[in-house]
């Protein structure tokens, strides 16, 4: 595919200009990194960093059942009071994961669900054919918003100086606002083990922001850096951790499952699941020694395979991570090796996340 | 020493220098540059044969893994042990001081059918 077949963001241009690298991320054109991978980690890790996030999808769900709907859709506890959001997983009717989404309550009767970019089409569909039975509406809004995620342990502080009122917001909330003449909306959420913001705003007002936060000296980030960032904060990477055969639970999820509220999609089967126990689990790996496991990996205990890799990388603070799907039975600190290329490189199972920091 | 303007090159991106009958080899500034932040090399050994336009050696970056195909046939004499504790030391000076590796070549022709400089610019 040509960069002229790729889908654009309202940041393209402003990504280029910054230097970005770009690269075909799922159809989108997008910066892969601007300078050095290493360097825009340690800016999130240690000041502050911004990622153009505008290929995501937002959802609107309105009317008089949108909590009730969403409670159906949502395998997690979907709160109904603004201005909260709530992280969770969409299942089929199986329990395997289609998406994880955060809702965000606007109104009792108005909802924001931000999505993955790969799930919007998907997302919409699943949710108009369930939506018979509820008196709602769902509304693909994702084409009139650009999105920056702004993180890092400055992140809010450059966020308060344009928006204010946002460091007094709690974690996983959302504001609108207004801002360069635009009505959008904040949350206080994000992708990388940081405290941040992400911000929503329409294309014109949504490259002011970039240009004002360039200024303000926050580092353009890529999704290199991004990935190392969301696997070192143990978050899921879905279609890559999860590839639509496994449940929330086997992807060490368990938690966004709640089997005792009312009724939801794949909650028969993630009930039988959980009785049942598990047979394999998405588990974290760390080397012992040098080398960079990659997704694919093969895992081997006593030179026999035990499972695949999903995600690997090299972790500026922890070296060589992955996860990988691996026996349930599995012990803490297991020894174990992951094959690259063709190179066996001694492991150590280790509970994630990697990174237990600020959030 | 090894410079850009007096090695030879692969398409593949690596450089070679001859020097009597032992070639120094290395990837291109372009590369290091395509690559981005090296963290890891999986060097070959020394002692062992190697084939040109063959796999011998694994530069890792943070976001990929790029093989690293020998320009020139015959055995590995030294590698560049720097690299083992810095391996970033090839995003510095992919050039000179961040060669990977020296190989006793089998076959000093090999050399001739590399690009140099310019016809190697052409082909990024």
């Amino acid at each position: 595919m040509t960069s002229d077949t790729l889908k654009k963001t309202p940041l393209c241009e402003s990504c280029q200009k910054a230097g970005g690298k770009m690269v075909d991320f799922h159809g989108w054109y997008l910066p892969v990194q601007f300078n050095s991978i290493i360097a825009e980690h340690k800016a999130v890790r240690e000041k502050a960093g911004m990622f153009d996030v505008s290929h995501m999808g937002q959802v609107f769900v309105e009317g008089p059942d949108a909590w009730h709907f969403l409670q159906y859709m949502n395998t997690n506890n979907i709160k109904n009071t603004p201005p909260c959001g709530t992280y969770s997983h969409i299942t089929d009717e199986q329990g395997h994961i289609i998406d994880d989404a955060i809702s965000f309550c606007l109104t009792p009767e108005k909802f924001l669900v931000v999505v993955n970019a790969a799930c919007i089409d998907t997302d919409v569909a699943w949710f108009k054919k369930h939506a018979e039975k509820f008196n709602v509406k769902i509304t693909n809004d994702s084409a009139h918003w650009g999105m920056i995620a702004l993180q890092g342990p400055e992140a809010v502080t450059h966020a308060e100086k344009l928006i204010a009122g946002v460091s007094e917001m709690p974690r996983f909330t959302i504001k609108e606002i207004e801002l360069y003449g635009a009505k959008g909306y904040v949350t206080r959420t994000g992708y990388t083990g940081e405290d941040g913001v992400e911000i929503m705003l329409p294309a014109e007002a949504i490259v002011t922001l970039w240009n004002d936060l360039l200024q303000a000296g926050v580092a353009p980030c890529g999704l290199g850096a991004r990935d190392v960032l969301r696997l070192e904060a143990g978050y899921l990477l879905n279609g890559v951790d999860a590839d639509g055969n496994q449940t929330p639970y086997e992807a060490a999820c368990g938690w966004v499952v709640k089997l005792t509220k009312e009724d939801f999609v794949g909650r028969v089967a993630l009930q039988a699941q959980k009785e049942a126990g598990l047979k394999s689990r998405l588990t974290g790996f760390v080397l012992t020694a040098a080398g960079v496991p990659r997704g694919g990996c093969k895992i081997l205990k006593d030179g026999a395979e035990i499972g695949r890799l999903t995600s690997g990388t090299y972790s500026p603070l922890f070296k060589g991570i992955a996860v990988g799907y691996a026996p349930a039975e599995l012990a803490e600190g297991a020894e174990v090796e992951i094959e690259v290329h063709g190179r066996k490189i001694p492991a150590q199972k280790v509970k994630t996340p990697f990174y237990k920091n600020r959030v | 020493m090894h410079t850009a303007e007096n090695s030879k090159y692969c398409k593949t991106h690596e450089w070679a220098y001859l020097e009597g009958d032992i070639a120094t080899v290395g990837i291109s500034e372009h590369a290091q540059q395509e690559i981005g932040d090296i963290v890891f090399i999986d060097l070959p050994k020394v002692g062992q044969q190697v084939t040109a336009g063959q796999n011998c050696c694994v530069i890792e970056s943070v976001k990929s893994a790029s093989e690293i195909y020998a320009p020139m046939s015959g055995e590995i004499v030294e590698v560049n042990e720097a690299l083992g504790t810095d391996p970033a030391l090839v995003n510095r000076s992919a050039h000179t001081e961040g060669w990977l590796f020296k190989i006793k070549v089998s076959a000093p022709a090999e050399y001739d059918g590399l690009l140099d400089l310019k016809a190697y610019q052409e082909t990024i």
